[in-house]
């Protein structure tokens, strides 16, 4: 508990797991090969790579687009879509429930109820009221991410000490002006966490909306691609999709420590 | 000036009677310090007087007129903690005041009105000895300077009345030495009304001009409700004769000595 990695030994550590994971499946992938030539559930890495090349580098036969690129296109564009309304969407009701009383004694209990709906339950009717399109997989983000976002934020509003919001007035501020000075500066790092960890959700969603229904999008290719068990192309999208989920909590990681540094002050010593 | 007045004044919580009897002249310009136990309804008058409170019975008046039912720019504040905005360096603490009066949608001035703003922030933030760490924020300084950060604040409002709720009991006692070394001369300089919250006795006499202290001097075993909290003491501490002792200024004449131990025998 008391002995501390250094600087080096501590960058070795943390990829001795994934060398690992590696290792085995190279040697399990060869092993699987050389009892069946035509093994598919462990691709060898060349495979994949070749595999990667097709999907990524050249244009598909039947509808000569890029499939990597077109996928991945279709899919951020709905996360963003998504995930961007409902960060407004959050915000906005959660500020108004942290701050009034009137506003919090009126659409609390709602978020909270609508909240405890599991979203894939309602993406039937999502389907049904706005057809199979872009919409309804952005609905469901949205429904999904947004009413958690709320309930977040009004209560990291509404955890800021009373004694600050009556300072606040004492300097002759009023609801409007404590409101955007005093507590959207403050919870916008706890805005950004939340986002953070909302990213997950969000692709889960969205993976399954296009799962059911969809003609473009990463998670229509991997459940595509699963009828003909081709690992060599699934495996790589699921890294990819990992990358591009892990790439954008990095970037919002560092923009809240950018912006509010004020809220990583522990953080640095 | 401002004077605060507070006319029968009567708190109570459901059937719990915290403050009764209140009567209060404060005359303008007056350090007055509010001692008195825990739960005998110190910090309940200041938040009355804040606004943030409403009285049950009686009223309170500021210059003559009724208070606002609600905290305004005419009283400042500094509590114990959380009375600067953790978000906002040293110099934006201070200027946040002139924002929100000079800019009521966007509360951002521009140009000479900022420059004006920011002038007179660092006059204040020079004269509670920040000027060092006017880009720190809050969670850099220590608690002396945060205290001091917050009595800038609140003086840029040019206050009527300043309000201070245990601002230096979170102190050192080397930091509440020159705090009250600080304080003294600000509240003389900018000649308005203090009233100062305190567990600190010596405190209290070391910087007040006037001594309230409020204890309940009844207590109903049966009904530790049922009455509130009085004014026990009320010192002048700026007269320069004998020292007052007990609430009494003047020996005790004979004549009482006599009534006294008579109740004491029977």
């Amino acid at each position: 508990m008391n002995i501390l990695p250094g600087r080096g030994s501590r960058l070795l550590l943390a990829l001795l797991p994934f060398v690992l994971i590696a290792l085995i499946y190279v040697t399990q992938s060869a092993q699987r090969r050389a009892e069946n030539p035509n093994d598919k559930l462990l691709p060898p890495v060349s495979e994949m790579v070749d595999a990667v090349k097709r999907v990524a580098f050249e244009p598909d036969r039947r509808s000569g687009e890029y499939v990597l690129w077109t996928d991945t296109a279709a899919s951020l564009q709905r996360l963003a879509l998504g995930l961007g309304i409902a960060t407004l969407i959050g915000l906005t009701f959660g500020l108004a429930i942290g701050v009034l009383p009137f506003v919090s004694t009126t659409l609390a209990p709602l978020v909270g109820v609508l909240s405890m709906i599991p979203p894939m339950a309602v993406l039937p009717i999502l389907f049904i009221v706005f057809g199979l399109g872009e919409l309804s997989k952005v609905v469901l983000i949205i429904f999904g991410v947004a009413p958690c976002l709320v309930r977040d934020l009004a209560h990291a509003a509404g955890n800021l000490p009373h004694e600050q919001l009556v300072k606040a007035q004492t300097l002759g501020a009023s609801t409007w002006q404590i409101a955007i000075r005093v507590v959207l500066p403050q919870i916008m790092p706890r805005l950004i966490e939340s986002v953070r960890l909302m990213i997950g959700p969000a692709f889960l969603f969205l993976i399954s909306a296009e799962a059911i229904a969809a003609d473009v999008g990463l998670g229509y290719r991997i459940f595509l691609l699963r009828r003909y068990l081709a690992m060599d192309v699934i495996l790589p999208y699921v890294a990819w999709i990992t990358l591009l989920a892990f790439i954008m909590d990095w970037v919002l990681a560092k923009l809240a420590r950018h912006y509010f540094s004020f809220a990583y002050t522990v953080e640095r010593r | 000036m401002s004077t605060l007045a507070l006319r029968d004044v009567w708190v109570e919580y459901g059937d719990q009677i915290v403050l009764e009897r209140l009567n209060l002249e404060i005359a303008s310009g007056s350090f007055v310090s509010l001692v008195g136990p825990s739960g005998a309804g110190k910090s309940t008058v200041l938040r009355m007087v804040l606004g943030q409170e409403r009285p049950t019975r009686g009223t309170i008046l500021l210059d003559g007129a009724d208070m606002p039912g609600e905290p305004g720019p005419d009283r400042g504040v500094v509590f114990q903690r959380y009375s600067v905005f953790p978000h906002l360096t040293v110099l934006r603490n201070v200027l946040l005041g002139f924002e929100f009066r000079g800019s009521p949608l966007l509360t951002r001035l521009f140009g000479a009105k900022r420059r004006a703003a920011v002038a007179k922030s660092e006059e204040l933030i020079e004269a509670v000895g920040l000027s060092a760490h006017r880009d720190k924020y809050p969670s850099a300084l220590s608690g002396g300077m945060q205290q001091r950060l917050a009595i800038a604040q609140a003086l840029a409002m040019q206050p009527k009345v300043l309000l201070l709720d245990e601002p230096f009991g979170a102190l050192d006692p080397g930091t509440r030495t020159q705090m009250h070394a600080l304080i003294k001369p600000l509240w003389k300089t900018h000649g308005m009304t203090v009233l100062m919250v305190t567990h600190d006795i010596k405190e209290a006499f070391a910087l007040g001009t006037r001594l309230i202290a409020l204890d309940k001097p009844r207590i109903d075993p049966q009904a530790p409700g049922r009455y509130g909290a009085v004014i026990t003491y009320d010192l002048d501490l700026t007269r320069t004769g004998p020292v007052p002792v007990m609430g009494f200024s003047k020996p005790l004449s004979r004549a009482e000595d006599a009534d006294m131990s008579k109740g004491a025998q029977s």
